[in-house]
């Protein structure tokens, strides 16, 4: 996966294109209470690029994605999704953008099946027979449609995480962000997450944006991969030149060893039980 | 300084939120079923805990006003002091408390636990506007249900401080006269007064629950905190609202 593709979407329902949409950061910087959280991040994400996001915990990977999402806005700098800004409501209603949430935010008082059907119906997309066609052809792609009439409570993490996903495919998204969608999953089940991104992508070009500190999803996945470090972005390029690279401070993240003579291990080898 | 700059924060997101709740009214039709489900939420489930309550206010009133106008052989009169409290200002304003207490909470605790689980941010992802689905039809309902628990309020209550006057020893009056003296001085207008109060305090306690479960941020320990702030403002708004409400209506 060395390229993005396409610059037309694919809808995985209908089969008719959409223009897939690119995402422009420029010189973003947020800080909270005068907490500077990320500074000053550029770079842009090609239309139909699969695009990894990593860094370790709180390095302001989810900080950014929920601006790209539109959820907040930068304290300095701009973010644009088609050249229009994402937090407006304008924007969202010209630009079909899906969010994946890391614990999947489901609605809790809704099935699974109407959890899907809220976008559609409220945006009146289709007669109920065909919404709930989309519905049911979002829960196959997923392998989750048996779960189709229970609820978020009755699912498995990993369930969740496939029909969260089914949710975000049936708004037809020109742009699917998706937060730590493996984590907290077994290595199987995040082995096939990892395949239905690649999937949506080679099948219908939407162009994702994936945050995540799975270095074997990012590595499997991404056309380019940048890296976060405590709000900084420290380096873009492709999954190869990051398995090449030489920068300590990269090799450290990308390849941590564990050092059992860390005298914080010693210590804990040497504490009592009570 | 900081406390009112909080308090006219607070004012500020309420009167957005009502603003941007209202923008969305022509779509009530098509919320038929979410609006049915919150009138069964606001209206049938709070009225077992609204007749009780207002049964015994009623024989509360007559009891006490029994008491007090036995010394001066005023006791006939005791029907028209139940039927003008009941429906001028204990009806209204016990019903606006009670929903304060058991919808107005469970209002924030939703919503609050829909924003701390990221529900919200994921219908503000499918451009499908919280005002709209979650705050209209409440409000929709609250100004069609307000109306029938005032009226249950006050016909319980009536009947309450008549039972009072009939069973209790030193109060004595029959039923009969207790209901004509209730009729000839509490009025329709009396009544409608009542219902106007009770509209504004209905309509203003769900606005705020909302926009305080809305609001939320934190963990599930924020939850709990809105609720408390929710219906303690509520509270507040009630008594203070009572005071400007009857004032413009007298």
């Amino acid at each position: 996966m060395d390229s993005p593709c396409c610059s037309k979407t694919r809808n995985p329902f209908t089969g008719a294109e959409a223009n897939a949409v690119g995402v422009h950061v420029d010189k973003v910087s947020k800080t909270y209470s005068g907490v500077s959280v990320l500074s000053n991040i550029s770079f842009d994400v090609q239309p139909g690029e699969i695009f990894v996001l990593m860094g370790p915990s709180g390095s302001g990977k989810s900080v950014l994605l929920r601006q790209i999402a539109g959820l907040e806005r930068p304290t300095a700098g701009s973010i644009t999704v088609d050249g229009q800004d994402p937090s407006l409501e304008e924007t969202r209603d010209r630009v079909r953008l899906a969010l994946v949430f890391q614990a999947g935010a489901l609605f809790n008082s809704l099935s699974v099946y109407d959890n899907l059907a809220l976008y559609p119906r409220e945006h009146r997309s289709g007669t109920e027979a065909s919404i709930k066609e989309r519905v049911m052809h979002a829960l196959r792609i997923l392998s989750v449609e048996d779960a189709a009439k229970k609820f978020p409570s009755e699912l498995s993490g990993g369930m969740k995480k496939r029909v969260s996903i089914a949710r975000a495919l049936v708004m037809e998204p020109q742009l699917l962000l998706y937060d730590e969608p493996t984590s907290e999953l077994d290595p199987v089940m995040s082995a096939t997450i990892s395949e239905i991104i690649a999937t949506l992508k080679n099948e219908y070009s939407v162009t994702s944006i994936v945050v995540t500190h799975d270095r074997s999803l990012a590595l499997t996945i991404a056309n380019r991969v940048g890296i976060l470090m405590e709000g900084k972005l420290i380096t873009l390029g492709t999954p190869q030149e990051l398995r090449d690279t030489k920068n300590p401070k990269l090799v450290d993240f990308l390849y941590p060893k564990i050092d059992l003579q860390n005298p914080r291990f010693k210590k804990l080898e040497t504490q009592e039980t009570p | 300084m900081k406390q009112l700059y909080a308090i006219l924060e607070g004012v500020g997101s309420v009167v957005q939120l009502l603003v941007r709740s209202l923008s969305y009214w022509a779509t009530i039709p098509r919320q038929r079923a979410r609006f049915i489900e919150q009138c069964y939420m606001i209206g049938y489930t709070t009225l077992p805990i609204v007749a009780i309550l207002s049964f015994f206010i009623g024989t509360v009133l007559a009891l006490e006003a029994g008491y007090a106008m036995s010394d001066f052989g005023a006791k006939e009169f005791i029907g028209s002091l139940v039927g003008l409290s009941m429906a001028r200002e204990l009806g209204p304003m016990m019903t606006a408390v009670l929903l304060a207490g058991r919808v107005g909470s469970a209002i924030t605790a939703e919503l609050a636990s829909m924003k701390v689980y990221q529900e919200i941010d994921a219908l503000t992802t499918m451009n499908i506007p919280a005002a709209k689905i979650l705050v209209l039809p409440r409000l929709a309902a609250v100004l069609v249900m307000m109306p029938v628990l005032i009226i249950i309020a006050n016909i319980v209550g009536w009947f309450g401080g008549s039972v009072v006057a009939r069973y209790v020893s030193y109060v004595g009056i029959s039923p009969e006269a207790y209901f004509a003296a209730l009729r000839h001085y509490t009025k329709f207008k009396d009544v409608m007064n009542g219902m106007e109060k009770a509209e504004v305090f209905g309509f203003v306690v769900v606005l705020v629950c909302c926009d305080i479960g809305l609001n939320t941020r934190g963990g599930p320990r924020e939850i709990g905190a809105a609720v408390t702030r929710a219906v303690v403002v509520s509270l507040i708004l009630i008594l203070v609202l009572d005071y400007f409400v009857t004032k413009i209506l007298l």
